[in-house]
């Protein structure tokens, strides 16, 4: 059989879901050669395969409309798609922003703060994403697999991912589901 | 013809969410490149109203790959707001974290990141050129990579319970004392760490000597130079003054971090959610400065422990009496830091005070504003905060270390993008250079949004009417 083909990506997010994933250190080599590492931030690939992958992982929620395209395109082309961490399973920190709203939250930023001379300006060039709602990944598309904690920590991601390269879906509990 | 405009998408997955745009004039020559830096989440305002002893937990979720740098630079701005000064093991406690990032940040980022590029070639298949790839290639130097990073994040997890996103500093100090096993175990990875860090600084200089050309060419910018220092100029990554340098290496400034607005202001433009942060007295855009391995080396004199200082001298001579303007020594500069970052270690760790348990302050003279700043891993951190009475805060205003590189970025790659444009026929090499120009300021474009890999990379040529005419894909 095939290795099985994992690509992920981070949306609204601080990294840090993707941290605790180098944080299993050595046991990357393990995975390496368990399962197919596509694209990834620490692989070399770019978007996950057209013809298809079999896992796909998300780190981050999504609060505009560039990781609105991702997570689409991440749900299409993977079989089994994983929400990591608190931000994809319902929003996390990032989702605070919902309750001051965008256009508040954009003026002080660009306009108001204190460092901020008189150029001062919501930037608004068509090249940019436009800001939305901040939500969770599965209120944009359909989530297989939840992973919480912030981040999770580095031994539940790697249960998780040695469970998906021997094509076994992932049971938290206990340990693994634990917030420290 | 009408003008073209080309997009390279670097795909914002990685570096979370950055492209470029160049924009073509009639002739095929380019006209600009913007960097755009594509994401917003808006931590000034929804801050706002939340209790200021909540910072340090709240704001290292800007960053998860160098959390300890938001966490500590909110410790030290609660201190403040609180009137509530640590104590000095605590503060000692506090710099070790600190050094732990940054051993674990520069670490992964020269080997992991850069390593794959200068071992194995900017031209390398892009399908190898990756830590797997390194793994794969050279198993023994990989292990040592992962080892140094692990030995930096063990030395937050000994003191905090976990890696990322550790819950450690508090208003006046921090919430638990090192134990004698702990300090042990710490000392036990110092003298490896040292090793791998002096071969990584071997790599660095070989690779130099036989790409000089590369480095002398590729995106060399002057720039003031902004960063702390201890008394004397001594590089500082913790707590001292803040030093602005200007290009020809005479200082400018030498001020307290909490009179920041005094001397930085930062610039917006409609095109990208990044500011420019510049320095006040000269004004947009004469005032740009650059911050980061780089910056630091450039306003430090001296470094407080030998081997860093040994390794600094041979830096300085690059050119002597004068800042170091090559992007591309930012990797250079960046293993000279960690090798600092390893040695204080071993200092802080044989300090008297630091196993003593007097460690949080719990007499407060309340202030109500404080001022935080840090030098995280990429550059200068700013956490500005001011409180009601009930400590419940009413402002605060973030400068992260890649903005104040916001500017070097824009303007390497809109250097790149012209000296490798010529006409209509764009190479596949203007890829890899663009990405290296930005990455080689080591975006962290989280903290902004950052990368842990190379950034895939798809160029799209368009035409008049916005039909993609050719495509040039990288990845
Ligand atoms: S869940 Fe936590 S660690 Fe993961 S991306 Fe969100 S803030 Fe960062």
């Amino acid at each position: 059989m095939a290795k099985p083909k994992i690509s992920s990506d981070w949306l609204c997010g601080c990294a840090g879901c993707h941290m605790s994933l180098l944080d299993i250190d050595e046991r990357i080599a393990l995975i390496a050669e368990l399962a197919d590492l596509r694209s990834t931030p620490i692989t070399d690939l770019k978007e996950p395969d057209e013809e298809g992958v079999d896992v796909g992982i998300l780190e981050g929620g999504i609060n505009n409309s560039a990781n609105e395209e991702v997570a689409r395109k991440m749900r299409e082309r993977a079989k089994i798609l994983v929400a990591l961490g608190d931000c994809a399973v319902f929003g996390g920190v990032p989702a605070m922003r919902n309750f001051c709203g965008i256009e508040e939250a954009l003026k002080r930023a660009y306009v108001e703060t204190e460092s901020t001379d008189e150029s001062g300006a919501v930037p608004d060039d068509p090249e940019l994403a436009k800001m939305t709602r901040a939500r969770a990944l599965q209120e944009v598309v359909p989530v297989d697999v939840h992973v919480p904690g912030c981040p999770p920590s580095a031994d539940t991601i790697f249960h998780v991912l040695s469970e998906l390269a021997q094509g076994r879906r992932p049971e938290l509990k206990d340990e693994l589901l634990h917030w420290h | 013809m009408v003008a073209q405009k080309v997009t390279i998408e670097p795909v914002t997955r990685i570096e979370g969410h950055a492209k470029v745009t160049i924009h073509l004039k009639d002739d095929g020559s380019v006209e600009h490149a913007y960097l755009h830096v594509n994401e917003f989440r808006g931590f000034e305002k929804f801050c706002e109203g939340r209790m200021v002893f909540e910072m340090p937990s709240i704001t290292p979720r800007i960053c998860g790959i160098c959390p300890v740098s938001h966490h500590l630079a909110a410790a030290k701005a609660a201190d403040e707001v609180y009137g509530a000064p640590a104590p000095r093991p605590a503060q000692l406690l506090r710099e070790l974290m600190h050094m732990g990032q940054v051993i674990q940040s520069h670490g992964m980022h020269f080997f992991e990141l850069a390593g794959p590029d200068l071992l194995l070639g900017f031209d390398a298949d892009p399908a190898v050129r990756n830590v797997v790839g390194l793994i794969q290639s050279n198993a023994g130097l990989a292990l040592k990579a992962v080892n140094l990073r692990k030995f930096g994040q063990e030395i937050i997890s000994t003191l905090a319970g976990r890696r990322v996103h550790p819950n450690f500093a508090v208003v006046g100090g921090v919430n638990k004392a090192l134990s004698a096993e702990g300090r042990d175990y710490i000392l036990s990875g110092v003298d490896e760490a040292i090793a791998t860090l002096q071969l990584g600084l071997k790599i660095m200089k070989d690779w130099a000597a036989a790409n000089q050309e590369d480095i002398n060419k590729f995106a060399v910018l002057q720039s003031g130079y902004l960063g702390l220092v201890k008394p004397g100029n001594a590089l500082e990554l913790y707590n001292g003054q803040i030093r602005l340098i200007d290009r020809s290496g005479a200082e400018l400034e030498l001020f307290e971090d909490s009179s920041y607005l005094d001397y930085i202001a930062e610039h917006v433009e409609p095109w990208t959610y990044l500011k420019f942060p510049y320095y006040k007295k000269l004004g947009w855009p004469e005032g740009v400065y650059r911050v980061g391995p780089l910056g630091r080396l450039n306003v430090s004199d001296r470094i407080s422990t030998p081997l860093a200082n040994e390794a600094l001298k041979e830096f300085k001579a690059l050119n002597p009496g004068h800042p170091v303007e090559q992007t591309l020594y930012f990797h250079y500069a960046r293993l000279i830091e960690a090798l600092y970052a390893v040695e204080q270690v071993r200092v802080l760790l044989e300090d008297p005070d630091i196993l003593s348990t007097d460690i949080i302050n719990t007499r407060h003279d309340y202030k109500g504003e404080g001022v935080g700043v840090i030098e995280a891993p990429r550059g200068t951190l700013i956490h500005d905060y001011k409180a009601d009475e009930h400590g419940q805060l009413t402002k605060v205003n973030l400068i992260v270390a890649t903005g104040h590189n916001n500017w070097a970025m824009s303007t390497a790659v809109d250097s790149v993008a012209k000296t490798y444009i010529k006409g209509p026929e764009i190479s596949e090499g203007l890829l890899n250079r663009v990405e290296a120009a930005v990455r080689a300021h080591d975006p962290c474009l989280s903290c902004s949004t950052h990368a842990v890999g190379q950034m895939p990379i798809v160029v799209d040529i368009l035409d008049p009417d916005g039909n993609t005419v050719r495509q040039l894909r990288r990845g």
